[in-house]
């Protein structure tokens, strides 16, 4: 059995961890709440490009000649995924949800004989990943001094995507991302945002006839790279609350299992004085006794 | 009969501006300005860089825009739109900033045609602000 001093310290030490885990906890909530926030404000933007978008896309004539971002160059050789992740650790399963789609997907590209290209967006993802794919990962992007999501990083991610689409590198690109449902489930999600994903368009077809100045292929143009930079936007404010919210319930495990540690360790502290103390009484009676 | 109707703007961080008792609003599109009022048809254009002016029965209104897309259908106007200044809140510095940004980006070389043609509009209408 361990000593007296021994269990002192390791109490001591669960207990420091314990005060940690709460205080990151803390943290997680306060800062869950604004990226739940920033989620749900930044939601009216992509819905309405989507709707703008789906309008756009029934009114257009000539399904051949649309612009390539929205019917795709017609091969599927060359996969692009943008997986996004955390920078920071701690946070439960979230990355690790993230990239075990991720993995699954790709060896299913891969098993059918597809060239397989790999953005990460987050550290966290990268490290994971570059053991098994690192010959495959062309770019790692890290937004660590960024604070909060912001549009502006996530048009930088747009337009790496939008430059290497025209160049020709690629001609499907997924997005993967933690979807916010609540503290506790996050739902890991692949979003194919080139070429456009419109099988969704027939449940609210309008019969709408919109008037376009200037034609509707040259807004579409203007406005496809946008929606990659917003669908890219709204994947990362979705993921910051999935990363705040996994932080928080993993937190809180955490800190309800050093409080029952501590519990325990506390039972066998106590059982050990308790026999210490006996074990000196008996000495002393048998002592006395023997004189 | 009321003469209103619905504007809402929006930005990708949150929503930027709600109001149901706009009269006329015109705005910067791409080919050449546009005043939009009530029963309007539907229509999708978008924006170049310059003014947009709201007006309403409680009050006008003047935002700067640099890009965006709008929307009219059934009287509600959406205009979607990445940078928008409201421009009472617009100083002189902030100005500054975004001229500098802007002549910046006029000095590329690669850049084609038509973002030259936004860029220098962007200019112009900066500096007709002062």
């Amino acid at each position: 059995m361990a000593s007296l001093d021994d269990l002192k310290k390791r109490i001591a030490s669960v207990k420091s961890t314990q005060k940690i885990t709460k205080a990151m906890k803390m943290v997680a909530a306060a800062k869950l709440r604004r990226a739940q926030e920033n989620a749900e404000k930044g939601r009216p933007y992509s819905e309405k490009m989507n709707n703008v978008i789906l309008n756009l896309s029934n009114g257009i004539s000539d399904k051949d000649n649309a612009p390539k971002l929205l019917s795709g160059t017609g091969k599927d050789n060359t996969h692009l995924c943008v997986v996004m992740t955390s920078d920071r650790g701690l946070c439960g399963g979230f990355n690790s949800n993230i990239i075990k789609k991720a993995k699954n997907y790709f060896a299913e590209l891969e098993k059918d004989g597809k060239v397989l290209k790999i953005i990460t967006v987050g550290s966290k993802g990268n490290d994971q990943l570059k053991r098994v794919y690192g010959d495959r990962i062309i770019a790692n992007i890290s937004f660590k001094e960024s604070k909060n999501a912001n549009y502006f990083d996530a048009e930088k991610v747009g337009k790496m995507v939008i430059e290497k689409f025209d160049s020709e590198e690629f001609d499907v690109c997924t997005i993967f991302y933690n979807q916010f449902k609540n503290v506790i489930t996050q739902i890991p999600q692949a979003q194919q945002i080139i070429p456009l994903n419109t099988d969704n368009s027939k449940e609210n077809e309008s019969d709408d006839n919109y008037e376009f100045e200037p034609d509707e292929d040259e807004i579409l143009s203007n406005l496809l790279p946008k929606n990659i930079s917003t669908q890219i936007f709204k994947a990362m404010l979705e993921n910051s609350a999935s990363e705040q919210g996994s932080r928080m319930s993993a937190m809180d495990n955490a800190t309800r299992n050093a409080g029952e540690m501590v519990d325990k360790l506390t039972i066998e502290y106590n059982r050990s004085r308790q026999a210490a103390i006996t074990k000196e009484l008996i000495e002393i009676i048998s002592g006395a006794e023997s004189l | 009969m009321s003469e209103e109707f619905k504007i809402e703007i929006v930005n990708p961080e949150k929503s930027f501006l709600t109001k149901d008792d706009v009269l006329e609003v015109i705005i910067p599109a791409f080919e050449g300005e546009m005043g939009i009022l009530k029963d309007h048809i539907s229509i999708i254009s978008f924006l170049k860089p310059g003014i947009l002016k709201i007006l309403s029965k409680s009050g006008d209104e003047s935002f700067y825009v640099e890009d965006g897309i709008v929307e009219f259908k059934n009287n509600n106007l959406s205009i979607l739109t990445s940078t928008i200044y409201k421009v009472t809140d617009l100083d002189k510095s902030k100005q500054q900033d975004l001229l500098k940004l802007a002549e910046e980006e006029s000095n590329k070389k690669d850049i084609n045609d038509q973002s030259r043609y936004l860029i220098d509009q962007k200019i112009d209408v900066l500096k007709s602000l002062n």
